[in-house]
């Protein structure tokens, strides 16, 4: 296994090769890593694509109680519209996801938020019901939060149940939650807690009054 | 090098020149995703695939890249895997691929794999490069499941996301955290002093350790290759 009965490196220490050899090497190299690189692309992003796609329509399912389809409407400048109007940047719209039960009557939107949280920025989708003005359940999608406690926003079912029903805008209490206002916070993630009523205040500020309702004042 | 066995270049990596427990390599992800049992067990796949491609192809190239450039062609080959390794990841296991987060890229900057790299498959054929990266990856398996495990079992009462400790137990939220991670590997470590050290007699000099495979000790270099 020694060197010997080869023939040593190109430029093994004592000879100095040019530099073209030098940057060809590399060059070849990396030419072979891109392409390679480019074939498992081409073969994973469609992939990950769709478990993206999954995710969001089973948290879209899971906030709005398993309705029986949904779709996608957009708010652009306080209107809800039923597609992206052409010219719009889909960066200055919010999408929203309308349920619908089986009988063709509408559950609610799931609104999708974000917002920074204690270390990363925290993603979460809430169902919300412009009628009654309540919020129907709530899913975080995406967090870096502390493992042990600010982690417990994904994972508490205590705290996230407690969005369940929640008249808007919320607003987070110490245990007991009294008023239909109010949730529970978790105890020792005082700031992840918060984030999440945060981004569902905002949100709802932001696409509240689009999605009509019972909406247009402060408060009941 | 020539009479070494298979086998003792195999389990050279798992026990004797272990990575982690041993050559303190790869401390990062040691630390960071051992966490829970599960990520353990993804960060090892995810490092042995990485590690165990590299060798192997950096062995069949070795005579081709010139070795003023040897570092940025092995690093480049290392990236690629990586990267191949984080979009099947996505592509197959994407709760995984969430979990290990950012730390799935940050696998290219693991020295241990650069280290075989350069100390072994630069330097041999190409079976025994494999043998070599896979006795590693063994080595670096048992050292973040050692981590996991015990870091989940205190800190969660679980493994492998199943209740072991009884219900009254109170997790040792610490042992998931960062500190959890330094403390448990700190207490690992203590315990391989003790086996390294067992029997030996308190008045023995104490026997300089040896340097890992592929490494001279600083006495040995050459002056030219230190300058």
């Amino acid at each position: 296994m020694s060197a010997r009965g080869r023939k040593g490196p190109p430029g093994a220490i004592g000879s100095q090769p040019s530099s073209l050899l030098l940057v060809g090497t590399l060059g070849v190299l990396s030419v072979v890593a891109g392409i390679a690189i480019v074939l498992v692309h081409g073969w994973a992003q469609p992939r990950i694509e769709a478990h993206q796609a999954a995710e969001l329509r089973q948290a879209i399912e899971e906030v709005l109680g398993e309705p029986q389809r949904y779709e996608t409407r957009w708010v652009v400048d306080g209107k809800l519209l039923d597609s992206l109007p052409a010219g719009v940047d889909s960066s200055a719209a919010r999408p929203v996801y309308a349920g619908f039960a089986a009988d063709g009557h509408m559950v609610g939107y799931a609104v999708p938020g974000q917002k920074p949280g204690y270390q990363d920025v925290v993603k979460l989708i809430f169902g919300y019901d412009p009628s009654t003005r309540k919020v129907l359940g709530m899913k975080v999608l995406e967090s870096k939060e502390t493992p042990g406690l600010g982690a417990k926003i994904t994972s508490d079912s205590a705290f996230i149940h407690g969005f369940d029903g929640a008249l808007a805008p919320i607003d987070g209490v110490k245990h007991p939650a009294q008023d239909p206002h109010q949730v529970d916070m978790i105890t020792g993630a005082t700031i992840s807690s918060t984030t999440v009523i945060t981004i569902i205040n905002r949100s709802l500020e932001a696409v509240g009054p689009a999605l009509g309702g019972a909406h247009g004042g402060e408060g009941p | 090098m020539t009479d070494r066995t298979g086998r003792e270049v195999f389990l050279r990596g798992v026990w004797e020149e272990n990575p982690v427990l041993v050559q303190i390599l790869g401390l990062c992800p040691t630390l960071a995703v051992t966490n829970s049992v599960e990520n353990a067990i993804a960060m090892a796949l995810a490092t042995a695939f990485v590690i165990v491609g590299s060798s192997a192809l950096v062995s069949l190239v070795k005579d081709y890249i010139p070795s003023q450039v040897r570092m940025s062609a092995y690093i480049l080959i290392i990236a690629t895997f990586v990267t191949v390794v984080d979009l099947i990841m996505g592509a197959v296991a994407p709760a995984m691929s969430k979990a290990l987060g950012a730390f799935v890229p940050l696998i290219v900057v693991n020295c241990m794999i650069l280290g075989r790299a350069e100390a072994f498959a630069s330097k041999n054929r190409l079976l025994p490069s494999i043998l070599d990266a896979v006795g590693t990856a063994a080595g670096f398996s048992i050292a973040l499941l050692l981590m996991g495990g015990v870091r989940e079992l205190l800190g969660s009462g679980t493994f492998l996301g199943l209740q072991v400790m009884p219900h009254n137990w109170e997790p040792w939220v610490i042992m998931i955290l960062p500190p959890g991670g330094f403390l448990t590997l700190g207490a690992i470590l203590m315990g391989m002093s003790w086996w390294w050290q067992r029997g030996e007699k308190k008045d023995e000099a104490v026997k300089p350790r040896r340097w890992p495979h592929g490494v001279r000790a600083p006495e040995e270099r050459r002056p030219e290759m230190v300058a």
